[in-house]
């Protein structure tokens, strides 16, 4: 029954609509394989077994009936432990809220899964408040790399990446700020998504940085983070910064293919400070599409200002809990939450009109292009408890230059599906394929693409 | 002891004055085993900010964020 566990959400939802296995043998099959591979891993901080197993006899019983269960039927899934779950603490990777009152609904985008057929299977790891890149959590402990246990999964959304990557569930949601859904998707060796900003719904999550949080889905192919996307789409009044846009679907026109698009790679800063093997990554898809170096200007203070936002929007949110109980933040979030509060106001708002500045300049360069190309890190994963890494001969601190690729696109809120390129014998590398706002489903076509080129792709590790 | 953050230099006693003085604004007690880190932090949060202050752009740019009533 394990094998359950092994297939792709696609796979399952069509197994369980043609009756071939059961939701609640799918949902069995992932509980045994968290039981037998988390307590290594360290994916899951919450499994909801009964829910999970109540869930999935609702879609079988749905099945049974004639009924359709909807696109994901009977496909697990779990989410960062910022998403709201009814009946249980959203703990954003703190100590401090396992005292907050239990969520009295599910976040928006739960219950869109949910709609769907998808059966939730629990909350995973993460950085405390989504401030970090490596899930070395010192509440709920490191998640670790499934590809190489002694090695960070990245972060913030690290249980998420990690969960999917070790086969413990074929889905899993994360957010992004300044790269927590790309960082781990590439440490990882999976998709993701961090969709256009205001395009999904963030409501009933727990917010990092209100002016630059996403929200978005991880796989282990093309086909199944489009269909998750096109699930997670759709207007949410209680999120008030999602934008007033249209679903446009991408599954339909995923295998669309490469035809007519221009592709560049970006350059400059988004080849500063990269190893030799993050850069040979990257040229290996360049190559493929015939991409052509692009530089855009501006993009080290584009990064520079998204860190002092996130300072400045994470110390003021837990300005009250840092006078009362600092003693009780992460040591790796609470130095910075505390000076983020103290930044004057000026060089915030200068930071916002800088913004606005660098988003005409995407742009420009997005009338001349249809897809940048740049590495989703300099590195592969890291080692826990690792400080510095060597670049170029020099060694260099590890947590400071895990996003400076991720962090210039975020600020601009542009979509970018995280897609991994295949190294077989070695740590995973992802690269960043971005896409012109609301322009989800081309970045989409290259990933496929490359995916079906053999590039880019993604397998259970064999942890 | 000098320290340079940009083009806009402040020395460590300098941000470490700021953050004694801006916390007492805020009302927020640094404990004193916090406070090197804070101070690093801060120094560090200078830096970047220098580059963004030192940025030089048109007056018609408008901050990014739109509040919609």
């Amino acid at each position: 029954m394990s094998a359950l566990a092994d297939l792709s959400a696609a796979a399952i939802a069509e197994g369980v609509r043609a009756r071939s296995f059961t939701a609640s043998d799918v949902t069995a099959a992932c509980l045994e394989r968290i039981e037998q591979r988390d307590p290594a891993l360290n994916c899951f901080t919450t499994v909801t077994r009964d829910r999970a197993l109540a869930t999935a006899r609702a879609v079988d019983a749905a099945v049974a009936t004639g009924e359709d269960p909807g696109p994901l039927a009977g496909v697990p899934y779990a989410v960062k432990n910022l998403f709201d779950i009814e009946g249980h603490p959203t703990v954003a990777g703190s100590k401090i809220h396992r005292d907050a009152p239990a969520a009295r609904k599910d976040a928006g985008l739960v219950r869109q899964m949910d709609s769907a057929g998808a059966v939730l299977l629990g909350a995973l790891n993460m950085d405390e408040y989504a401030y970090g890149f490596t899930t070395e959590n010192a509440h709920y402990g490191a998640t670790r790399n499934p590809h190489d246990l002694n090695r960070v999964a990245g972060g913030s959304s690290g249980g998420s990446a990690a969960a999917v990557a070790a086969g413990l569930v074929p889905l899993s949601l994360g957010s992004d700020t300044n790269g927590s859904i790309r960082v781990p998707a590439a440490f990882c060796g999976v998709f993701g998504l961090k969709p256009t900003f205001g395009r999904l719904s963030r409501a009933g999550t727990f917010a990092f940085v209100n002016s630059l949080d996403h929200t978005g889905p991880f796989a282990r192919s093309t086909a199944d983070l489009a269909a998750t996307y096109d699930t997670l789409q759709g207007p949410d009044p209680a999120d008030r910064a999602q934008a007033d846009r249209p679903t446009e679907l991408v599954l339909p026109d995923l295998l669309g293919g490469t035809g007519g698009l221009r592709v560049g790679t970006l350059d400059g800063w988004f080849h500063t400070g990269a190893t030799s093997e993050a850069l040979e990554a990257v040229d290996l898809a360049a190559e493929f599409l015939k991409a052509s170096p692009v530089t855009v200007e501006g993009a080290e203070t584009a990064r520079a200002a998204a860190f002092c936002i996130s300072a400045a929007e994470g110390g003021s949110r837990h300005l009250a809990n840092l006078k009362s109980r600092p003693q009780d933040f992460d040591p790796a979030t609470r130095d910075r939450l505390l000076a983020g509060a103290l930044i004057p106001a000026s060089i915030i708002l200068q930071a916002q009109r800088f913004r606005a500045w660098f988003q005409a300049r995407l742009a420009e360069i997005f009338h001349r292009y249809d897809v940048l190309i740049a590495p989703a890190t300099p590195f592969p994963a890291p080692a826990i408890g690792e400080e510095t890494v060597m670049i170029g001969g020099q060694r260099v601190a590890m947590r400071a230059n895990i996003g400076l690729y991720t962090q210039p696109i975020s600020f601009v809120g542009l979509p970018v599906v995280s897609a991994p390129i295949r190294r077989p014998g070695k740590m995973p590398l992802g690269i960043q394929i971005i896409a012109a706002p609301w322009a989800e489903a081309v970045a989409f076509r290259i990933a496929a693409a490359l995916e079906a080129a053999g590039i880019v792709g993604a397998q259970i590790a064999p942890c | 002891m000098m320290k340079t953050t940009g083009q806009h230099a402040l020395t460590a006693d300098q941000v470490a004055a700021y953050a004694d003085t801006a916390s007492k604004v805020l009302d927020l007690t640094i404990p004193e085993a916090y406070r090197a880190g804070v101070i690093a932090n801060l120094e560090r949060l200078f830096q970047l900010g220098d580059l963004a202050m030192s940025f030089p752009l048109p007056d018609d740019i408008e901050v990014a964020p739109v509040f919609r009533p």
